[in-house]
């Protein structure tokens, strides 16, 4: 594997102990998801004990062991959008994509997290497909949003 | 010196001690669980909460991690604390209902079964094995992985590869979910799934470490390449 | 070009002006997060389409949130000599439509939601009247800003900015006297008079904690040792409250002049600002700003030449509530995961690395330049007895204006709800306002005349917290909303210590089983009991106010609980395990759609023949509800 840009990313943090979640992040912005083969380089290189690693790793929601596929939906399950029915939002992606909440499609075309609370609350229910926010959603219009989303 | 007093009885500790040594010191009973003395204090299990009346408040806390204070009074065995105790105590079984020690804690406070479903973990995430194994070995091959109530401890990836095979963790676990098993060629530490050759002593043929462990140990001390060839005992 | 001398701060100033009161026609589209999600972008690019394609003389730009949320996406014009006027819900094509009428006299009084005659600083006292000849006739019909319901009662300082300048442009920050509370305090003030004023004022922490803001900067300057660190919480993670936000995406710089304050008054010289990753757009604003502030040398080294460092770093969240907690933020930074530790020694003592760290939230920062240009005793006029000021609220759920409202302490929740918020929608009943996000409580009708306020709002079981207000009507289920939270709670828990870990998934199955028919008698007490040891027993306040949800909706709505238990039964229609979905064959016409959209094929019928739902396909998703145009369903 061609680490590279991982060691571009970790020496554009200074190498620093400290950065480790920035460059976590930037890794995974990179290369879709965090690798064993990732995490172990990261480990040797920074000079950091592999399980800390992973812990952190494993910590934060914000990262995937898992490959992650094209897109990603966050489905806002935040209590605004959850007394407005964002549960049953998410449970239409559920049947529409065939996959489990945190799950990826088989086609790698979606992948499908929750998040708790976005900050749109007026504007609930909520999803964000790729950075790009969707409001005042309902069971209908929900999945044809994603047609855009090759 | 700082005074102060547990149950009622003056007590004399160091400064920057904290509560839960001391009182074991002076004969005082507090269960804990994920408090040993070899390593740093860590707050996790909460077995060890006591009542703390600084400044005319009271407050339950952990003893294990508050540092003792000038005039302050604890208390080890009030309502408070025993209701306390005795939910956590609860918790704890009705995630790992096989350990020992936590079946002979609450048959002490005649706790019968949980009111919880069970669970059918070995594992009370004290921490303790982590703790020596990053503060005392320096191995670092465990750690806790995930979060809440998914949270676990174990090696990263579940690949063992900088576990040296000492055994620290074993002894050091307090629910004894940690076992080590040994034969002539290998030992096993079984959790963890780490086995590895054991070396055999050039003087006797016994086997009396796991190679890779006393090739951590001439790497960490700089040691001569065959240094550690003979066993502690042909040696002497 | 760094600022060095009031010449210098008067020529930003002026350029500022020029900006914000154009001697020509301005147009901004608010283009905060709640605006982008409603298409605020759109709006913004048909505008700049129209405007150069017609060769029109407006210039066009971008803002912040202006609040009323539930309006967006807002587009504000301005015509030099005449009202301001904003516009709400507005399309690409009606703000088309508005721009190119505009010469021919055409201001569409019906898509105004106000107008402008004129504008009260609350930094500088000044006022900026729009109007010199009186109001044009054609805008009389539409209301003036302070005479609206939702922001008749609102007083506007932490929020001051938002929606009215340029959060990009330094000189719009300038020019309505930004950075002028730090000139001063750095060319009049000693450091421990700058606290002494900000202890007067009585402010207290606007995240949650509710600390008096002035006594905590004391504490911290006064710990030992010579490395101090100023830290801003931008960790929202309430559900439901987004305040932080926009403070941070609408005007940035707010909170970074905060910063500068308090890092003098303190006696530090580095800072962080923790953002959560979930606010992209915000951390994007924040980098921007900074990097202006640093080029004007209002941050850094040597700022506004007195010699003064303080230089500031952005830090992203990585997605863990458990991180707004202050000693998780600052083992976050530090490069580890987010677990609190015992707060036996509070962190202005030692916090990050072990030094005296001041950590304050983005609210809390935001007022600390208008306390210093207004002065401590004008800022304690305002609000109550024991909570000063105004507080930001994040009004949401079943109310009819939702949006973000600053309002001074003391007011009632039901002036709030009803006077604010434009009450319940679709002739719903109010039934519980949540406040203070997961760490706080459902407070029922009987209370709503209860004021705003820290002691108050804790003393009924619920808190203030970051300002979350969610408002929920009778088909709202109180269980429900309780097991929502304990949910939200258990899957954020560090999982460190026994009593949180444990607790709330035991708490969390309880729940549970209620909601799904399998609650048992004693369950309500086995809450109780879980409660008090997760709230008395826990490490951090995470599990220490977990228990809130739960033991409040138990103290208000008892009855709910009960009904869930003993009759399996779920009054208000939400638990699916509790509930049918039937069809009325008196309103069903047949028409099908429903058939068609139900993704079990639980519904059969056919023309002429009103449909029914088999309930052992019936997987209550409630798409047959949205179908239905004449309300032929209903939940039982």
């Amino acid at each position: 594997m061609d680490f590279r840009k991982v060691d571009s990313i970790i020496g554009q943090h200074g190498n620093r102990e400290s950065e480790v979640i920035s460059i976590l992040q930037d890794i995974q912005q990179e290369k879709n998801y965090l690798a064993k083969e990732v995490l172990e380089h990261v480990a040797e290189k920074m000079t950091i004990p592999l399980a800390r690693v992973y812990r952190i790793a494993t910590f934060y929601n914000v990262f995937s062991l898992k490959p992650r596929g094209r897109h990603l939906i966050n489905v806002c399950l935040g209590t605004a959008c959850h007394v407005r029915g964002g549960e049953r939002i998410l449970e239409k992606l559920e049947r529409d994509l065939k996959v489990v909440r945190g799950e990826t499609t088989k086609n790698q075309r979606f992948t499908l997290e929750t998040v708790h609370c976005l900050g749109c609350c007026s504007l609930g229910p909520v999803m964000v497909v790729d950075g790009k926010t969707f409001g005042r959603l309902n069971q209908n219009t929900v999945g044809k949003l994603l047609r855009d989303f090759d | 010196m700082i005074a102060f007093t547990i149950d009622g009885v003056g007590v004399e500790a160091e400064e920057g001690s904290t509560i839960l040594p001391v009182a074991l010191e002076n004969g005082f009973e507090i269960p804990h669980l994920c408090y040993h003395e070899e390593v740093s204090p860590y707050g996790a299990c909460r077995l060890c909460l006591v009542e703390v009346e600084r400044g005319g408040r009271r407050r339950l806390t952990a003893s294990c991690t508050y540092p003792v204070q000038e005039g302050i009074q604890v208390f080890t065995d009030t309502e408070k604390v025993q209701r306390a105790r005795r939910m956590i105590v609860e918790l704890l079984l009705a995630r790992c209902p096989d350990r020992v020690v936590l079946q002979e804690l609450a048959s002490q406070m005649g706790i019968e079964k949980p009111g919880f479903t069970l669970r059918q973990e070995e594992c009370i995430l004290c921490g303790l094995c982590e703790r020596v194994c990053r503060e005392v070995v320096g191995a670092n091959a465990i750690s806790f992985f995930s979060r809440g109530y998914k949270r676990d401890m174990g090696p990263p990836f579940r690949d063992p590869k900088a576990c040296i095979a000492c055994g620290a963790c074993v002894y050091v676990c307090p629910v004894d979910c940690i076992k080590m098993e040994e034969t002539a060629e290998e030992r096993t530490i079984v959790r963890w799934e780490r086995t590895l050759k054991m070396k055999k002593c050039t003087v006797c043929d016994r086997s009396f470490a796991p190679w890779y462990q006393l090739e951590y140990i001439k790497e960490r001390a700089k040691l001569p390449k065959d240094f550690l060839d003979i066993c502690p005992d042909c040696r002497g | 070009m760094k600022i060095r001398t009031s010449q210098d701060f008067q020529r930003i100033r002026e350029k500022g002006l020029k900006r914000l009161y154009p001697k020509r026609v301005r147009v901004k589209v608010g283009m905060a997060t709640c605006g982008i999600s409603t298409g605020a972008a759109e709006v913004y690019d048909a505008l700049r389409e129209e405007v150069n394609k017609e060769k029109l003389d407006i210039v066009v730009g971008q803002t912040g949130c202006i609040g009323f949320c539930q309006q967006e996406p807002i587009v504000d014009i301005q015509e030099f000599g005449k009202p301001r006027v904003l516009y709400g819900e507005m399309t690409p094509k009606k703000a088309v439509q508005l721009v190119s009428g505009w010469f021919d006299g055409e201001v569409r009084p019906k898509w105004a939601l106000c107008r402008f005659d004129e504008e009260r600083n609350i930094l500088t006292g000044d006022l900026y009247a729009h109007i010199s000849n009186g109001v044009p006739k054609k805008m009389e019909k539409i209301p003036r800003y302070h005479e609206i319901p939702f922001y008749r009662e609102q007083v506007k300082i932490a929020l001051r900015n938002c929606g009215f300048i340029d959060p990009e442009s330094i000189e719009e920050y300038v020019a309505i006297g930004g950075y002028r509370s730090l000139w001063h305090i750095l060319s009049n003030m000693k450091p421990e008079e700058v606290i002494e004023e900000v202890k007067r004022s009585g402010l207290r922490g606007r995240g949650g904690g509710g600390f008096p803001t002035g006594v905590k900067w004391e504490l911290c300057r006064k710990a030992k040792g010579d490395v101090r660190y100023v830290i801003c919480n931008a960790d929202e993670g309430d559900p439901g409250a987004y305040m932080d936000r926009s403070v941070l995406e609408g005007d940035p710089h707010s909170v970074l002049e905060g910063m500068v304050i308090g890092a003098y008054a303190i006696g530090a010289h580095e800072g962080y600002i923790y953002v959560r990753d979930e606010y992209p757009l915000a951390v994007q604003k924040l980098r921007a700003a900074l990097n202006r502030a640093e080029e004007y040398g209002l941050v850094g080294q040597d700022i506004l030449g007195t010699g003064f460092d303080f230089s500031i770093k952005i830090n992203k969240g990585g997605g863990a509530f458990v991180c707004g907690e202050s000693t998780a933020l600052m083992a976050s930074l530090e490069g580890n995961v987010g677990e609190p530790r015992a707060k036996h020694i509070h962190t202005v003592e030692s916090g990050l690395w072990e030094k005296p760290s001041n950590l304050n939230n983005v609210e809390t920062w935001a007022n600390i330049p208008v306390i210093i240009a207004r002065g401590s005793d004008w800022f304690a006029k305002i609000g109550t007895e024991r909570s000063k000021g105004t507080k930001v609220f994040s009004l949401v759920g079943k109310v009819s204006n939702t949006g973000l409202v600053e309002v001074p302490m003391g007011i009632t929740l039901r002036e709030i709800v009803y006077d604010i918020g434009g009450g319940i929608p679709g002739g719903r009943r109010f039934k519980a306002v949540q406040t203070g996000g997961p760490s706080g409580g459902c407070i029922p009708e009987s209370l709503l005349d209860l004021p705003v306020d820290f002691d108050r709002l804790t003393e009924v079981g619920s808190m203030m917290g970051s300002g979350g207000m969610i408002v929920m009507d009778e088909a709202n289920c109180m269980v429900d909303v309780a097991k929502y939270f304990i949910n939200f709670l258990r899957d954020e828990s560090c999982g460190k210590c026994t009593s949180c870990r444990e607790g709330t998934q035991r708490m969390y199955e309880i729940l549970d089983d209620i909601t799904e028919g399998r609650g048992k008698r004693g369950d309500i007490e086995r809450l109780e009991e879980l409660g008090w040891v997760v709230r008395e027993t826990s490490l951090c306040a995470l599990g220490g106010t977990a228990p809130n949800p739960v033991l409040s909706t138990i103290k208000y709505f008892r009855d709910e609980y009960e009904a869930h238990i003993e009759e399996k039964r779920c009054p208000a229609g939400v638990c699916k395990a509790l509930i049918q979905y039937t069809i009325d064959p008196e309103l069903c016409t047949a028409c099908g759609r429903c058939r068609k959209d139900c993704p079990s094929d639980a519904i059969s019928g056919a023309k002429k023949v009103p449909h029914t739902i088999d309930q052992e396909k019936c997987i209550k998703c409630g798409m047959c509800i949205e179908a239905c145009k004449f309300d032929a369903v209903t939940v039982q």
